[in-house]
């Protein structure tokens, strides 16, 4: 494995119009690692994973990335999204292959294609539409067109948050062998501290809005040794909980005055 | 205490019309033998109104005659070029209104400034520009399908899911790859739903154009049986237009199947 790609937040903020959503924050995705952002509802996570993808240019600071990114990836930065946002006129290969077909060979494509639909279990709807399918193979979709491209880094908004439980439960464990396999730079958001301490290597808390780096928590044991009764863990868990429990308290009263 | 007992009435039905289609076929056939019944017993005057057997003599007539051809093919040239040109540069300025703001405001000023006039209205003055020819009705047509074209293309865009651009954005395609792989295909369906108006306007002018001035096409053929007081010919032309305009909006339906299969 060659030196990956490792994303430098230095000094962003940003502001919406008068609104102060993120102040001062300083963050490093480290190389190959997954990186967690936390935090109460509002408090800027969204802003910051599109500042650092490049979709969303800060008021203050900036994003710097550096490093070796895999010899045949074709979008370095590449987001998985919370609403899957797949085309709903392809199937699902053509979903897959939306940027593979300008830049690769047709069989070159089609075989790429095979193996993220293989990787993901999405061989038998190849030819499936959007509509057929359900929530979490919708996800399965969006995670094997973020795979296809061969991505120096995965930034993925709450992909898990519009599933039910169960197949939330299911998925997590498959994203979790997915980025280990791939060893991507991963930078993850997510309102589930069950989520975030199953993925993470670093946990970064936000506190309300404007968000502010509260904590960066380290987690050493790697993703394929941790388990779902793990009591470190559940912990970490509730550790984690406690930090953000009253911010989150506070951000809930105040999102009446925020979206007006 | 106020008791109830007994089983539970249903009470979820109703408000799902289906399709029937012998219904659909029988009101038809009725209503034709109902016409035919009424001339045939004198009830409904044949001068003013000619039963459908004469209608379906002269339509024989004319087309055994080549006439109904002569008349027909250029109305179908003159209704295709027309539909073309108005619908390629339609598309054309309703997407760069759609994508650009540049283009936004003046374009859509023109456009509802326009859109309003009755079209007919224009015909003397196209004659006056572009002769009594195929010209002045060519443009006529083009005109007429240009703006509703425009509106139905530009409201397509303005649609299209914000999310699915910044996916396209994030995979770093190519300006021009998300106008052809996301704004187009996502436009598809209003612009479809358009050519369903801008065909039956397309109709519409092609006889109001042929009736101001041509000495062929359809609606010629309609104006000269009326001055004649040959009712019979008449409707047959009235029949001819009647199933063009079916047959337009059944390609249209097959279009819409074959393109918009995904929803
Ligand atoms: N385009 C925008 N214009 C104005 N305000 C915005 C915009 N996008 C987000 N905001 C506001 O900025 C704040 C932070 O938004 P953001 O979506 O980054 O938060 P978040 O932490 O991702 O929230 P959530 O947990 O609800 O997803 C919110 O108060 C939101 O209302
Ligand atoms: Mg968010």
């Amino acid at each position: 494995m060659t030196d990956g790609l490792r994303l430098t937040v230095d000094g962003v903020g940003h502001r919406y119009g008068g609104l102060q959503v993120l102040h001062g924050i300083s963050l490093t995705a480290e190389p190959g690692e997954v990186m967690v952002l936390v935090g109460p509802s509002g408090c800027g996570k969204s802003t910051l994973l599109g500042i650092m993808g490049g979709m969303l240019a800060p008021s203050e600071g900036a994003v710097r990335c550096a490093g070796d990114v895999p010899p045949d990836c074709l979008n370095a930065l590449t987001y998985v999204f919370q609403d899957f946002s797949l085309l709903p006129w392809r199937t699902v290969a053509g979903n897959v292959a939306l940027v593979l077909e300008d830049r690769l060979s047709r069989t070159a494509c089609a075989a790429r294609v095979a193996e993220v639909l293989a990787l993901t279990g999405l061989t038998d709807f190849a030819t499936a539409w959007p509509r057929q399918l359900s929530g979490g193979m919708r996800q399965r979709v969006g995670i094997a067109r973020a795979l296809a491209v061969r991505p120096a880094c995965l930034l993925l908004d709450e992909p898990l948050s519009a599933l039910d439980a169960q197949t939330r439960d299911l998925l997590l464990e498959e994203f979790a062998s997915l980025i280990t396999a791939a060893g991507t730079t991963t930078v993850y958001v997510t309102h589930n501290l069950a989520e975030a301490v199953r993925l993470g290597h670093q946990i970064v808390v936000l506190s309300r809005r404007p968000g502010q780096v509260r904590d960066v928590v380290r987690v050493d044991r790697p993703l394929a040794e941790r388990r779902a009764a793990d009591p470190d863990l559940m912990a970490l868990e509730q550790r984690l909980w406690r930090m953000i429990r009253d911010d989150a308290a506070v951000a809930e009263r105040e999102r009446i005055d925020a979206s007006d | 205490m106020p008791r109830i007992d007994g089983p539970i009435a249903f009470r979820g039905g109703g408000f799902a019309p289906s399709d029937r289609t012998w219904a659909a076929v029988a009101t038809l056939v009725g209503v034709v033998a109902l016409w035919q019944a009424g001339a045939s017993a004198g009830v409904i005057p044949t001068l003013f109104l000619p039963a459908p057997v004469s209608i379906a003599r002269a339509l024989w007539a004319l087309t055994v005659s080549g006439e109904l051809w002569k008349n027909l093919s250029v109305s179908l040239m003159r209704l295709a070029v027309g539909w073309i040109v108005g619908t390629v540069f339609g598309i054309g300025l309703g997407l760069a209104v759609g994508l650009w703001s540049v283009l936004r405001s003046p374009g859509m000023a023109l456009v509802s400034a326009l859109f309003p006039i009755p079209k007919i209205a224009l015909v003397p003055l196209f004659i006056i520009w572009f002769g009594i020819g195929e010209g002045s009705k060519l443009v006529t047509l083009a005109f007429g399908v240009f703006f509703p074209t425009v509106i139905a293309t530009a409201g397509g865009v303005d649609n299209v899911p914000r999310g699915l651009i910044r996916m396209g954005q994030s995979f770093g395609l190519s300006h021009t790859a998300i106008i052809r792989k996301i704004v187009l295909p996502a436009a598809l369906p209003a612009i479809l739903s358009g050519f369903r108006v801008t065909s039956s306007i397309a109709i519409v002018l092609l006889v109001a154009a042929e009736m101001i001035g041509a000495e062929r096409g359809i609606g010629a053929f309609v104006l000269s049986a009326g001055n004649l007081y040959d009712t019979d010919n008449l409707l047959a032309g009235i029949v001819v237009l009647s199933v063009l305009g079916l047959l337009v909006s059944w390609v249209i339906g097959r279009l819409e199947r074959a393109l918009l299969g995904w929803r």
